[in-house]
């Protein structure tokens, strides 16, 4: 059994001109202690699908889906409450924006001890305690005085490391990381990056981590989503999709990689489309 | 002046140094910070020079003084062989032409409430006394030369998407026939497919016009595609400064390394590298 | 996926013309998602219509007085007449036909204020704004000590030395509100100047008139439109306030709050000239700020969004 098993997620939105379709029939499966990777560019579809999951879309937005099933059970069918219940704990996500994901009248501390008090119903000693062992682990340096400190009195790596902790406090199963490192500079994103996989190496959480960047990929995923307006274009374990891809879209994104040019231009995702801008999921992506 | 060969010397930057006043509190002193604290440069006709560091390095800083955005504390900015007075007011729109800058947000960089002709127009109608029907032409041509069309003309900002936008930012900033372009991270709002086609537009005008480039860039991949010289800035210092494949195959400063060492790798060895650590370290 | 769109829409040029109208459209799908402003716009206009055509809707003149009419009420209380639906006042003169003058009153001075406080207060709001430092401090201060004094207080200190009448009224009113659109304005450049755009204009060569004025004021206009209503309004209330204590609007003219002052007297004894007039400043106050909420609600977004 999966820890997380999506069949055929759809989800639309009502605009000015219509229906939009953000999200198009996408399956996705996450084993226990798998790293999945969703990637894709802005507009693929990649963090809606996961916050249709989280139940975080506005009432607004239509969502169907043939199974959504958290470790057998569909959550779909859950209520309100159990569904809150479930999420937060079981399942934890962190964002993209580390400063503005924290509420900026509180401390870190109180934001932390409040995930404790609703999840696990512990008190005000053993809440404190557990804080700091989760600061510690997430490696804040002066665990105890950060506690104390405002958002905007720490840096965004350090605010991310806050996120990170609020997020496994209550050890979920699934970890939901949405571009965690985007804002951040190049060698905070190594620590935190670092970070998390060492975290779910040790405690063996499912982990899906959403970018747009390549790089990130290569350096965290098991296996690969690869997804472009909505739909997936490809589906495969990481080596060999950076190895050998399937689809046209995912060659084309691989060549746009600047790392990656061979003679004195970049290969442009438009050029392997041939003038037809929508590129048809090919084989690979059934798979 | 004649100390300086001028021949193809575009851009010369002399121990520039940049501070900022601190409002302090009540009862507690100013603080100065030294943003940029003495770079020095020099940068030929036609090439491009990556600056490379992290927020807060002084990296933009330096892009708003070589395009007189911000006035430098002291230093000497030499642009075409030609000694910049710097002070405000001092500036003449002809020293103005020679230098644009292009920004990081292609969101913030175009007026809401400006078609896009009129976008482009604008630096004609300020600094020259075209009729608006040449300044329309000027446009239109520009529209072509960056990848868009006439029928741009009379759209707003906010019916294109990111890259065209930068696109459009990009025309505005060649309006003025300029000879160096600042970049501060242009591409780095982009997607991935749409930074390629950006980044393929800039060496093409580059080529055209003869451009000389300071390009602005976290992104270490991007720099080793596009750039020349690199330098690489840490708390306001130029701790590396060298040709490309200096700066990338024999990095001399610590942090440059690290800067390398935490640049994610993409490529196929890695990965299989990184499969093999996690599978002996499972097992 | 740039040039995709690109290709899509090379085949259709698009000029100015069709430009706005599409924009129209667009603020209007999203101000008629707002029913009660809907229902505001269209009560407004017809009190445009009903000011514009006065001499031709009303079906006396405002100051005829018949003498053997007084205190008549209205058509369908007994004893009332169709010849005056709405009633007569205490000296005979028709109350519908002085509701339909007083409409161009209130519209005027509406309009009148509305134009004075909302120019001066861009123009000192802007500079303001776009100067910061001591210039800033001494404008603000001045505007915090206007906002301090209560407004129909202040108004009525400046009608006295002014001397009472209609226009003194109006820039009475005018000041008393003009604070309101100095630190809107004040508050949006400041958020604008920083920006990108405003950068790269100044980069271009603009002059700093050219900045305040074509670059930065444009992108200022969302809330400050509906600031304009909401002050059309409150010039509509304040005008009616000083008319009903005597140093508006002077009678005979048919202005509404100097109607209800007028009538204070026979406020037990026949309802209805008080009732009307009231009735008349109510309705137009709430239909202008229906029509503010919805300016709101298709303007804000907008700004956003861009």
């Amino acid at each position: 059994m999966s820890l997380l098993q999506i069949d055929n997620l759809t989800v639309e939105f009502e605009t000015s001109t219509g229906w939009f379709r953000a999200v198009d029939g996408v399956s996705i499966k996450v084993d226990k202690a798998e790293v999945l990777a969703i990637v894709g560019e802005s507009g693929s579809g990649k963090s809606v699908s996961m916050l249709a999951v989280m139940g975080l879309l506005p009432a607004t937005a239509k969502i169907t889906a043939d199974r959504m099933l958290f470790e057998g059970q569909d959550i779909q069918k859950l209520s309100g409450s159990e569904r809150r219940k479930l999420i937060g704990k079981d399942i934890a996500m962190i964002f993209q924006e580390p400063i503005a994901s924290l509420n900026p009248c509180f401390t870190v501390g109180f934001q932390i001890e409040e995930v404790l008090r609703i999840h696990l119903g512990l008190d005000k000693k053993a809440r404190r305690a557990r804080a700091i062992e989760l600061f510690k682990l997430v490696g804040l340096p002066n665990a105890e005085e950060r506690m104390h400190a405002f958002p905007h009195q720490m840096s965004g790596g350090q605010c991310q490391r806050v996120m990170i902790a609020i997020a496994i406090a209550c050890d979920p199963k699934l970890l939901i990381a949405d571009e965690p490192t985007t804002a951040l500079d190049v060698t905070i994103q190594k620590q935190i990056l670092d970070l998390i996989m060492d975290l779910q190496a040790r405690t063996g959480m499912g982990l899906i981590m959403i970018t747009h960047d390549m790089g990130v990929v290569a350096e965290t995923a098991d296996r690969v989503v690869v997804q472009y307006k909505g739909r997936k274009m490809e589906e495969a374990d990481v080596l060999s999709l950076f190895e050998n891809p399937q689809s046209n879209y995912t060659k084309a994104l691989l060549a746009a990689l600047p790392e990656n040019a061979t003679g004195d231009r970049l290969t442009t995702v438009s050029a392997f489309f041939d003038g037809n801008p929508e590129p048809a999921p090919s084989a690979g992506a059934s798979a | 002046m004649s100390d300086i060969k001028t021949t193809d010397t575009m851009l010369e930057v002399r121990d520039i140094k940049r501070d900022y006043e601190l409002p302090g509190g009540f009862m507690k002193p100013k603080k100065t910070l030294h943003a940029v604290k003495g770079v020095s440069f020099k940068l030929e006709r036609g090439k491009t020079l990556a600056i490379v560091g992290e927020s807060g390095c002084g990296k933009s800083t330096l892009a708003r003084m070589i395009t007189f955005i911000d006035e430098p504390t002291s230093g000497d900015l030499i642009i075409d062989g030609k000694k910049m007075d710097t002070r405000p007011g001092h500036l003449t729109s002809d020293m103005r032409q020679k230098v644009q800058i292009i920004f990081q947000n292609p969101y913030g960089s175009l007026n809401p409430r400006q078609k896009i002709g009129d976008v482009l127009g604008e630096p004609l109608a300020i600094n020259t006394d075209l009729s608006a029907a040449e300044r329309r032409n000027r446009a239109t041509e520009m529209l072509i030369k960056v990848g868009l069309g006439p029928e741009h003309y009379n759209r707003y900002p906010h019916m294109f998407s990111g890259g065209q936008r930068q696109r459009i930012a990009i025309a505005r900033a060649l309006m003025m026939n300029p000879k160096l372009l600042v970049l501060d991270e242009p591409v780095s709002a982009l997607d991935l497919s749409v930074q390629a086609q950006v980044l393929n537009l800039l060496a093409d005008l580059q080529d055209e016009f003869n451009l000389t480039y300071v390009f602005i860039s976290h992104d270490l991949s991007v720099v080793r595609y596009i750039a020349d010289e690199v330098m690489v800035m840490y708390f306001g210092e130029a701790v590396e400064y060298g040709t490309r494949d200096e700066v990338f195959s024999n990095p001399k400063h610590e942090y440059t390394q690290t800067l390398f060492k935490a640049t994610p790798k993409s490529d196929v060895e890695s990965i299989r590298a990184r499969i093999a650590a996690k599978k002996a370290s499972a097992a | 996926m740039a040039d995709a769109t690109l290709t899509q829409k090379a085949a259709e040029p698009v000029s100015s013309a069709q430009m706005r109208r599409q924009m129209l459209k667009e603020f209007w799908f999203y101000f008629s998602e707002n029913r009660g402003a809907v229902i505001g716009l269209y009560v407004f206009v017809a009190l445009v219509l009903v000011a514009i055509f006065a001499s031709l809707i009303a079906p006396h003149s405002p100051f005829e007085q018949y003498r053997d009419a007084v205190l008549k009420p209205p058509a369908w209380v007994e004893g009332g007449s169709w010849t005056f639906i709405l009633g007569t006042d205490p000296i005979g003169r028709d109350i519908l036909s002085r509701l339909i003058y007083g409409a161009q009153y209130s519209l005027f001075v509406g309009l009148v204020v509305t134009t004075l406080s909302l120019a001066a207060g861009i123009i000192v709001g802007v500079i303001a704004g776009y100067y910061r430092g001591w210039v800033d401090t001494i404008i603000m201060r001045l505007m915090d000590m206007i906002l301090a004094i209560p407004s129909l207080l202040l108004a009525l200190v400046l009608v006295t030395i002014l001397g009472a009448g209609l226009n003194s009224a109006m820039i009475a009113i005018a000041v008393t509100l003009q604070p309101h659109f100095v630190r809107l304005t004040r508050a949006a450049v400041m958020a604008e100047k920083s920006r990108d755009y405003v950068t790269a204009a100044r980069i271009a060569g603009a002059s700093p008139l050219r900045l305040m004025f074509r670059t930065i004021l444009p992108n200022c206009t969302a809330p400050l439109i509906v600031q304009a209503t909401m002050s059309f309004s409150n010039a509509i209330l304040d005008l009616a306030a000083l008319g009903f204590l005597g140093m508006g609007v002077q009678p005979p003219s048919p202005e509404w709050g100097t109607m209800l002052a007028e009538a204070r007297e026979f406020i037990l004894r026949a309802w209805w000239v008080v009732t009307f007039p009231g009735l008349a400043i109510l309705i137009t106050v709430l239909a202008i700020n229906l029509m503010g909420d919805g300016l709101r609600d298709a303007l804000d977004p907008k700004l956003k969004r861009s």
